[in-house]
């Protein structure tokens, strides 16, 4: 605050001039210094699970495994990924777990006992997730009642539709070939190379004409040095990830042969470019990180802002319905308790984890993705290693509090650095 | 200082026999006021003149009871604050209305988003900021991208007002811009505000800072008890003066505009 800024000597045409790389590095690490850490804890901690669970065990590292891994955390990534439109307003949406449950329910019913065609139980089934998320952003946005306490009643009456739905004891199984291969049935090599290459090459070319505008304007831009790094880095790590799905893992391949990308991937990555387009690049994203960050300065900006606040409901919900339907791909059936136990707290944890913040205003959408995969590898790593469930939950539970905690004081520290 | 060539133009923007009540509270009563263009025109009064009642009715947040309201000589209405920005009138408030967690850019155009289709268009809107910028002459910015939270009170002022200016408005209100500013950074507000009078807006500042007005304003209104006492060239009083119009409605050598009735047993 008390710097003097007078004697800057800059002139405005430095506003907008690029940095080199060695200050594009020095600015990185003020920032992080300064508070703004956003996803680096989710990305270390990943890192040393992985080291560690592959020590310890490993089995962890082999292809069936790491298949196993993903389509065990896809549901919470999916729901994750509506949380955080949720939790970048500062509100809280505890009812989407067993909202994810009403609309597996819904969709198991109607496929199985009425006997309807996939796109249309599905389509009802996303509705149902609109509808919830409607009345959800109805009540908290128009008549102004706390979101927690909104939700909180909403997660209890959602536990007894799926009960309704569902039957007590019951159990639907879902037989649909096309809803069954979601989380069972993997894309084919060639294919899998293929979504690969293109959507490798989409994003590097989206990245450099960007970049390339930018410049062509005289504006900043990233050095090309860091953009090269960042596509080549994600193109290594994905390229792995495809050669390493791409093996056999199948016990006995002589009668199953099971290899490839699970078609739940490409699904998560449609919904990531799909919503972090929607947040970054669009009016209505800047409008939402705006409330999130001071609701006033946006009323006043002539922004809507009981609008603002339904929609992020609307599309948690939504999101919330897709997790359900790839949840019940993956169980095969939809029993009462879908989308109950740690469904709700491990998708919370997933966005926090992911670098979101609990206090608004701060997050993005791959911030599910990367706190979700944290939250699987625990979940996924400590099973191998023999643990109960209850050791397992006490263990999310102490890392979900860490990641707030992480939360909490690097915004502390950023007041403290004027960065908020 | 002055804008000498503007000095006796049309006023851009006049408000005549205002009236403004609140239930049985009369806020303003038969208020004139005036803002010239190249003119910074001091909104001065005590706590609860009427000075934010005024700008909220010019602003078009408060609807006028009645009285004339005239911009660029013809008579409006504003209903709202759109109307007061569809006619180039903008506020900016004391409390600023910036997003920590948005960028410089990201602020000024807050609401009002460039963009080709559905997409942003981040850098058209980018470069239109600088220039704005680069116009006021705002040398204290290290970057575009820099997050509203890191600046300081000063350069948060410069923003709101950068952002104010960016639509090409030709009224601008500043309540209070250097309340919570250190010396160097009043400095360079004030500075600030000078610039935009000198490049032809008409500036209506709201200050309780008497040195603050007698060093940018061109006129000084002071409002008193919900009436205009007196509306002066700043170079025609002194500050005692000034300060005698805020507290008791009337000074001597300054013919004021207050009915004889109004401040009976305030005088003394």
């Amino acid at each position: 605050m008390s710097a003097p800024t007078v004697d800057v000597p800059e002139s405005p045409a430095e506003l907008t001039r690029s940095p080199s790389l060695g200050e594009y590095f020095r600015s990185y690490l003020d920032r992080v210094r300064g508070g703004d850490i956003g996803s680096l804890p989710a990305v270390l901690g990943l890192v040393v699970l992985v080291i560690v669970f592959s020590i310890l065990r490993p089995v962890f590292l082999s292809e069936g495994n790491f298949a196993n891994l993903l389509t065990q955390g896809a549901p919470i990534v999916v729901i994750a990924m509506g949380l955080v439109f949720v939790l970048l307003l500062g509100e809280i949406d505890l009812s989407a777990g067993f909202a994810s449950g009403v609309c597996a329910a819904v969709l198991a019913t109607l496929l199985t006992d009425w006997g309807w065609s996939w796109p249309l139980a599905v389509a009802v089934s996303l509705l149902t997730g609109l509808a919830i998320g409607t009345a959800i952003g109805t009540l908290v946005a128009r008549v102004g009642i706390p979101s927690f306490v909104v939700t909180l009643a909403a997660f209890l009456a959602f536990q007894g539709m799926v009960l309704l739905i569902i039957g007590q004891g019951g159990n639907v199984p879902i037989r649909d070939e096309v809803i069954l291969a979601i989380e069972n049935k993997n894309l084919p090599p060639l294919w899998g190379w293929i979504l690969w290459a293109v959507s490798m090459g989409a994003f590097a070319a989206v990245v450099l004409m960007r970049a390339q505008r930018r410049r062509s304007k005289g504006l900043s831009a990233e050095p090309i040095a860091i953009l090269g790094l960042k596509v080549g880095g994600l193109a290594l790590l994905t390229g792995i990830g495809v050669y390493v799905l791409n093996l056999e893992r199948s016990r006995n391949p002589a009668v199953v042969s099971l290899k490839g990308v699970p078609w739940v991937v490409p699904i998560i990555l449609v919904l990531l470019v799909i919503l972090t387009f929607v947040l970054m690049r669009t009016a209505y994203g800047r409008h939402v990180y705006a409330v999130g960050g001071n609701a006033e300065a946006a009323r006043r900006a002539g922004i809507k802002v009981p609008n603002i606040r339904t929609s992020v409901f609307m599309i948690g919900s939504t999101m919330a319905a897709i997790g359900g339907i790839i949840a019940a791909s993956r169980a095969n059936s939809v029993d009462p308790n879908a989308g109950g136990s740690n469904t709700l707290l491990y998708a919370v944890g997933a966005a926090v984890i992911g670098g979101t913040s609990l206090f608004g205003g701060k997050g993005k959408v791959r911030d599910a993705i990367l706190g979700g995969a944290v939250i699987a590898v625990i979940d996924n790593g400590m099973g191998l290693l023999g643990y109960s469930a209850g050791i397992k939950y006490i263990v999310t539970g102490l890392v979900l509090l860490i990641a707030a905690s992480v939360d909490a004081l690097a915004r502390k520290r950023a007041h403290a650095t004027g960065r908020a | 200082m002055t804008a000498n060539a503007t000095e006796n133009g049309a006023p851009i923007l006049q408000l005549r026999g205002i009236n403004k009540s609140f239930g049985p509270v009369h806020d303003l009563k038969q208020v004139n006021f005036a803002a010239y263009p190249g003119q910074v025109t001091a909104l001065v009064g005590d706590n609860g003149a009427g000075k934010s009642t005024l700008i909220k009715c010019i602003g078009g947040i408060h609807p006028i009871d009645s009285g004339e309201f005239l911009f660029e000589g013809r008579q409006v209405t504003v209903h709202g604050p759109r109307d007061a920005s569809a006619l180039g009138i903008e506020i900016v408030y004391q409390d600023l209305a910036l997003c920590d967690n948005l960028d410089v850019v990201q602020n000024m155009f807050l609401g009002r988003e460039q963009r080709t289709s559905i997409v942003l268009d981040e850098a058209t809107m980018e470069d239109r900021a600088a220039k704005t910028l680069k116009s006021l002459s705002v040398r204290t910015l290290r970057s575009t991208r820099q997050l509203v939270a890191s600046l300081s009170g000063g350069q948060r002022q410069t923003v709101a007002i950068a952002k104010a200016v960016l639509w090409n408005s030709k009224v601008v209100i500043l309540d209070e811009p250097t309340a919570a500013l250190g010396v160097a950074q009043t400095e360079q507000v004030l500075a600030l505000v000078r610039r935009l009078a000198d490049q032809g807006l008409a500036v209506i500042l709201i200050s309780h800072n008497l040195v603050d007005v007698f060093q940018v304003s061109d006129r000084i209104a002071a409002l008193y008890l919900g009436q205009l006492a007196a509306e002066v060239k700043a170079s025609d009083v002194r500050q005692p003066q000034v300060v005698e119009l805020i507290t008791t409605g009337r000074t001597e050598g300054v013919e004021s505009e207050l009915p004889t009735s109004v401040d009976e047993g305030v005088t003394a």
